[in-house]
């Protein structure tokens, strides 16, 4: 089998895994028994320490280095055929658009957290910023639906700036105290604020574009299906976008400055690097990215609420990125589709996420500091084919 | 943007844009709480010179490089360099001006490749543009080819085999490599003076030596590159220096050649204690 992976170009491990997570998303989605799920998970934990023993991530990951266009694809195709199985249901469909837009807040935390180093434990208040961004804007304001979702990016990222200052000044557990301190006085804030619906919230408008409602499940060859089947592309639309955007910064002289001001602040300085631009940098495009999530997600469920961006919301983004690997967009994706998924499948797990979570979260900073899916070697071109086996 | 060199090293000469030393430091000054740990140090650097920093241990000689650099800020003094002011600058604006330094302890980014270090030391020279950098990347990929192929000639010139793997994490590299790659970094950026602190600090004498004739090396092709070296070895600095500075608590007690230095008596009393 060994010799079989080994044998095999890059290309194909990576279009053979994809498959494999296709099926296996498939399978695991339509179960309904705790048993079932649980088996489930085991043989995940299982077929994963194999597919690692035999080679097939290496050489799959190996692709990611010399075809990262392809391989992509590769993902948004499996992302596509999933949401064409599930096409007329609808809690799988909102599953899926909602792993999709927490892996894309995650990928904005990323570049704070994961790049630069730049902690915001305050992630959920700015995803709400976005859905409630949403709330007000959508069907109340002239402005076109479409445009509110990159205005509620925007508007998460000049809200940001308040905590700029305090972000960029303090290092570490400071800069931990002050998102934490920002992301309680969130919440608290929407809970007396009347204008924003207090603490029972307030309902949400459909995105709609000129004569398409996404409300309504459009009919394709004769098939009726769910109106989540719209937000479900438009959040595969958005994390494509969120992915190609976080990783060319990456593959970036910008991206290589956000690095060394993580690892040594003072060599930074000492090779010209502006340390506090580049903070301000990171922080601002992390919530930008966060914010448009946050929009879309907020016109998904139609309604919002000040529980849905709570502090524990927020440490459930950074246990999404932690869980991936710091940095890697692969790994915040896959980390983002267990987090989300698991406690829904698992009822006996939903009241004690938080504290599966943390317990998660211990062990990986112990067992496996780098993540699911460690982050490589930085290239910032394609890498060539002849090079791939060194 | 990367100047478009075509041989990828051959460095240009610099040419003296002032008349006068490059580097001019008048009555350097700074105490931290009731510790003096520079006291009215001044000392010249001409263009092209080897300037060997000695001293016992806590002489003020790494904190005259990190006043230098703009690490921190003087008490009083001035530091004239290349015909302006630069004291009290931050770090970024002395590095703008020309002057790369190394650490006494390496300080790279373990887990960035061999290439992602030598870069950072090429900030100035590579384009930062957002646009540029997300939208633009025809271009970026032109700057990344030729900022490459120069990297991987500089880091030739020091060993080949870190040439041979620019793509490689710094952190499972041999002390030797990394100092090789410190050196790299801050070279890439073409400096008109270049700080050591302590090439030596973790090497065995033989690669001492041998780093020490690569720097030189290196400045003979550089032309009008100037060194100070901070150095406990003091083979390496009879053989490297021009002229040496001799600091101890903090006050410059002897300046001159080496050999000049080596025979003053106070110099050999802060070295062995007064008998």
């Amino acid at each position: 089998m060994r010799a079989f992976i080994l044998r095999l170009p890059p290309l194909a491990a990576a279009a053979l895994a994809f498959g494999l997570g296709l099926v296996y998303a498939v399978v695991f989605m339509e179960q309904e028994s705790d048993v079932a799920v649980i088996s489930l998970v085991a043989f995940a934990a299982v077929a994963a320490f194999a597919a690692g023993r035999i080679g097939l991530i290496r050489r799959a990951s190996l692709a990611a280095g010399t075809h990262p266009g392809a391989v992509a694809a590769m993902g948004g195709c499996m992302a596509l055929a999933l949401i064409a199985v599930f096409a007329e249901d609808h809690f799988p469909l909102l599953m899926l658009a909602t792993v999709m837009l927490y892996a894309t807040a995650a990928l904005g935390l990323n570049v704070q957290f994961g790049y630069t180093g730049v902690v915001n434990f305050a992630g959920a208040a700015f995803f709400g910023i976005g859905a409630y961004t949403s709330a007000e804007l959508i069907g109340k304001s002239v402005l076109p639906p479409v445009l509110v979702l990159p205005l509620g990016g925007l508007i998460a990222a000049v809200i940001g700036l308040v905590l700029v200052f305090p972000v960029v000044r303090t290092r570490g557990h400071y800069a931990a105290v002050v998102t934490i301190a920002f992301s309680v006085l969130f919440k608290t804030f929407l809970e007396v604020n009347d204008t924003l619906g207090g603490p029972q919230g307030q309902s949400v408008g459909p995105v709609t574009l000129p004569g398409w409602s996404f409300a309504d499940g459009p009919v394709v060859f004769g098939v009726e299906t769910s109106f989540y089947l719209n937000y479900a592309l438009a959040a595969l639309l958005v994390l494509g976008l969120a992915f190609v955007m976080v990783r060319r910064l990456e593959r970036s002289w910008i991206g290589l400055a956000l690095d060394a001001v993580r690892l040594d602040e003072t060599a930074s300085a000492c090779y010209g690097i502006p340390i506090r631009r580049a903070k301000i940098l990171a922080f601002v495009a992390g919530n930008l990215i966060i914010g448009v999530a946050g929009a879309l997600y907020g016109s998904m469920l139609g309604y919002v609420a000040p529980t849905s961006f709570t502090f524990s919301d927020s440490l459930i983004l950074v246990a999404i990125v932690l869980l991936g690997g710091m940095g890697s967009p692969w790994g915040t994706i896959l980390a983002a589709a267990i987090v989300v998924i698991l406690p829904e499948k698992l009822q006996a797990i939903q009241e004690y996420r938080f504290l599966l979570f943390s317990v998660v979260v211990m062990a990986i900073l112990l067992f496996r500091p780098e993540g699911l899916l460690p982050r490589a070697v930085r290239r910032y071109l394609p890498v060539p084919q002849n090079e791939e086996a060194a | 943007m990367m100047q478009t060199t075509d041989a990828a090293p051959a460095m240009e000469a610099a040419v003296p844009a002032t008349p006068g030393p490059l580097l001019d430091i008048e009555a350097l000054s700074k105490s931290f709480g009731g510790v003096r740990a520079l006291n009215d140090v001044s000392f010249c650097l001409g263009r092209g010179e080897i300037l060997g920093l000695i001293g016992p241990n806590g002489s003020g000689k790494t904190t005259s490089f990190n006043v230098l650099t703009g690490l921190y800020r003087p008490d009083g003094g001035k530091v004239l360099f290349d015909g302006g002011n630069i004291t009290g600058n931050a770090p970024q604006a002395v590095y703008r001006a020309g002057i790369a330094r190394t650490f006494q302890r390496s300080r790279l980014c373990l887990e960035l490749s061999i290439f992602d270090n030598i870069m950072v030391g090429n900030h100035a020279r590579l384009n930062q543009g957002l646009i540029f950098n997300l939208f633009n990347r025809k271009a970026f990929r032109l700057e990344v080819e030729s900022a490459l192929e120069e990297a991987t000639a500089l880091a030739a010139s020091f060993s080949p085999f870190l040439a041979e793997r620019m793509f490689a994490p710094v952190g499972a590299l041999p002390m030797i490599e990394r100092r090789r790659i410190e050196i790299c970094r801050a070279l890439i950026s073409r400096p008109k003076l270049l700080l050591l602190d302590e090439p030596s600090a973790g090497m065995t004498h033989e690669e001492t030596h041998q780093l020490m004739d690569d720097i030189l090396a290196v400045r003979d092709r550089q032309g009008g590159l100037s060194i100070i070296i901070i150095e406990h070895e003091m083979g390496v600095i009879e053989r490297v220096s021009d002229s040496c500075v001799v600091l101890n608590y903090g006050e410059k007690i002897a300046e001159g050649s080496y050999q000049d230095v080596a025979s003053d008596r106070q110099v050999q009393e802060a070295y062995l204690g007064s008998a």
